[in-house]
């Protein structure tokens, strides 16, 4: 069954607008609930969060660093102070479990500028294949982190929108919207969905960083699937989805074991027989619809292609 | 779907597949590399930084300080004079990271150094403890045909709200020879007080400051490695580097002879030395016309 018109329609009926839209309402509140921890400070003077998404304190003891600034900081010759490395600690730990690129979905500002992009481009019907390889951000991680060997300098932070567009927010924007415009017009006409899930290296790292995460989307009840396609037309990272959703016959379980979801929710969000739910990653087997017992300890692996 | 990478079985063999994935491959790896060469280019660009721009007290020299500034703002957060401003995109200096403009908001030169204090990753040094070891600059008294004390005036501003008065700026007597008869002082900045907090580019008192707080590294000479001044090198040691002077020996006629300290040249009056002039010269010239008669 092919659906008509926008993606999540027959979710709404089934389920009702607000549970068919429940983790992308939390996604929105949760990105705009950290951006305003940090604005309340500047804005209002309540200062709870002071910083930016590249080094912060909260309530005036907690550090919290993000891991790949100091990462290219370590690459280009400095060996940051505890209060760094202990706030970089927690922040790996964190993603460690929730899901590396969970950073992406409900933390970073660009991604309600590329989501913006993106919801734009489907209005207007801009279509086109990408030419860009999703492993583009990798290759481009590995770069950044040569250049700030080669350069001795944090050369990624002086370009990078992820960290300008934050900042700019908090500390005076600058030029910064130029970038972040950049970013929004390449996503709306280059490529579909081209920043965030073919170029940026920040996601990179986080994808590299929630390889073996624990919380999981999980396609438990892919045997209800109805081949709508909503839950792929939705998704940022539409390759992750197939093993899980259809690898039951191939013996690949149901979790979706890729580094590149975002745990986004979206797809089950959308997905009008329920197939999909947050669980975790264990219990991985291929019981469910399955009918080839002998793969059912197979893992499908990691995947970040 | 928006990835071309093709399923390895596409083609008709495994040929056009690999190909395909060849170009892919050959195409990424150039997009990267262009990428890193751009990004090496302008991180080196950004390395400059302009001279009205000083870092926070205790930042690192510059190039350390690019490789460790997380750009997180909290020095600015903490600084209770809002000094401190993190560069905009479009700034001059690197995207980021902070700075202050002495001219427009000075070094408060905090006790307790909350800037410092409130760096997580070290590119502000926690080894400085005195704010009046800081070294974010040097005050340069550039501009000497404008400055006020230069023309015999007492403006004096500089010198009165310099934090180290008396130590950083000083005022060195000098005469007016214009008006022949008073006495210039002329503030002098001392390069071992001065913190380069910026207080008296801040104050000076004309349209555009003539005293200004330079990057150490602008503000500064440097003698070769090799220079020594003689005279600090005879204190060190308690004597000259140089062998000693031999007395030195006038070559003087007979009774004569010269005291350098005191009196200058000296007749021994009471030998009475013959010389072979005499007193009156058109005696020796006659003498030498009766020797040849």
């Amino acid at each position: 069954m092919k659906s008509q018109g926008k993606p999540g329609r027959e979710a709404i009926i089934s389920k009702g607008w607000f549970r068919a839209h429940q983790w992308l309402i939390s996604r929105r509140f949760s990105q705009l609930f950290i951006l305003m921890l940090f604005l309340a400070g500047p804005w209002f003077g309540w200062w709870i969060v002071t910083g930016n998404l590249s080094s912060s304190l909260t309530l005036g003891t907690l550090p919290l660093s993000d891991p790949f600034v100091l990462l290219q900081a370590i690459a280009a010759g400095h060996w940051p102070e505890t209060a760094a490395i202990t706030g970089a600690v927690i922040v790996v730990v964190f993603y460690l479990l929730v899901g590396g690129r969970v950073y992406c979905s409900w933390v970073c500002p660009v991604n309600l500028v590329t989501d913006a992009a993106f919801w734009l481009r489907q209005r207007l019907g801009i279509g086109g294949a990408s030419s860009l390889s999703r492993k583009t951000r990798y290759w481009l991680l590995a770069a950044i982190l040569l250049v700030s060997i080669v350069s001795g300098s944090i050369a990624w932070e002086m370009v990078n929108p992820v960290s300008m567009l934050h900042r700019g927010l908090i500390f005076g924007i600058g030029f910064a919207w130029i970038v972040v415009s950049a970013v929004f017009v390449f996503d709306l006409l280059v490529t579909r969905r081209g920043w965030c899930s073919h170029l940026c290296p920040m996601g990179a790292f986080y994808s590299l960083l929630g390889t073996r995460s624990l919380i999981r989307v999980r396609a438990d009840n892919r045997s209800a699937c109805n081949d709508c396609m909503d839950c792929y037309l939705v998704c940022p990272e539409q390759q992750v989805i197939r093993p899980a959703l259809k690898g039951a016959d191939k013996g690949i379980g149901p979790v979706i074991d890729s580094a590149n979801c975002t745990n986004c929710g979206r797809c089950i969000d959308v997905c009008a027989p329920n197939v999909f739910h947050f669980g975790l990653r264990f219990n991985n087997q291929n019981s469910i619809g399955s009918a080839d017992a002998n793969h059912s300890s197979h893992s499908s692996g990691v995947e970040i292609s | 779907m928006t990835s071309t990478r093709p399923k390895p079985n596409s083609g008709a063999s495994g040929s056009p597949g690999r190909r395909q994935f060849l170009k892919d491959s050959g195409r990424t790896l150039g997009i990267v590399t262009l990428f890193a060469l751009g990004l090496g280019i302008y991180s080196r660009q950004s390395h400059s930084l302009p001279a009205e721009a000083l870092r926070p007290p205790g930042a690192l020299e510059e190039d350390d300080f690019l490789s460790s500034c997380l750009r997180c703002g909290l020095c600015v957060r903490d600084c209770p004079f809002d000094t401190l401003d993190l560069a905009k995109a479009g700034d001059d200096v690197s995207v980021g990271t902070p700075y202050f403009t002495a001219r427009d908001v000075p070094c408060e030169m905090c006790d307790d150094i909350p800037c410092v204090a409130a760096c997580p990753s070290g590119a502000l040094d926690k080894s400085l403890v005195d704010i009046d070891e800081a070294r974010m600059g040097l005050a340069v008294l550039i501009d000497h045909e404008n400055c006020l004390n230069f023309q015999g005036l007492r403006c004096d501003v500089c010198y009165r709200v310099c934090p180290a008065i008396d130590e950083a700026i000083t005022l060195e007597h000098r005469p007016n020879l214009r008006s022949g008869k008073h006495a210039l002082f002329i503030p002098t900045v001392n390069a071992d007080h001065c913190t380069g907090c910026g207080k008296c580019e801040h104050a000076c008192v004309l349209k555009e400051a003539a005293i200004k707080v330079f990057p150490l590294e602008l503000a500064r000479g440097k003698p070769g490695e090799h220079y020594r001044y003689g005279w600090e090198e005879k204190n060190e040691r308690g004597s000259s580097l140089v062998a000693p002077d031999r007395e030195h020996r006038y070559n003087l006629p007979s009774g004569q002879s010269y005291d350098f300290d005191k009196e200058g040249l000296i007749f021994e009056e009471e030998t009475n030395a013959v010389t072979p002039f005499a007193s009156d010269p058109l005696k020796t010239l006659n003498q030498g016309l009766e020797q040849a008669q």
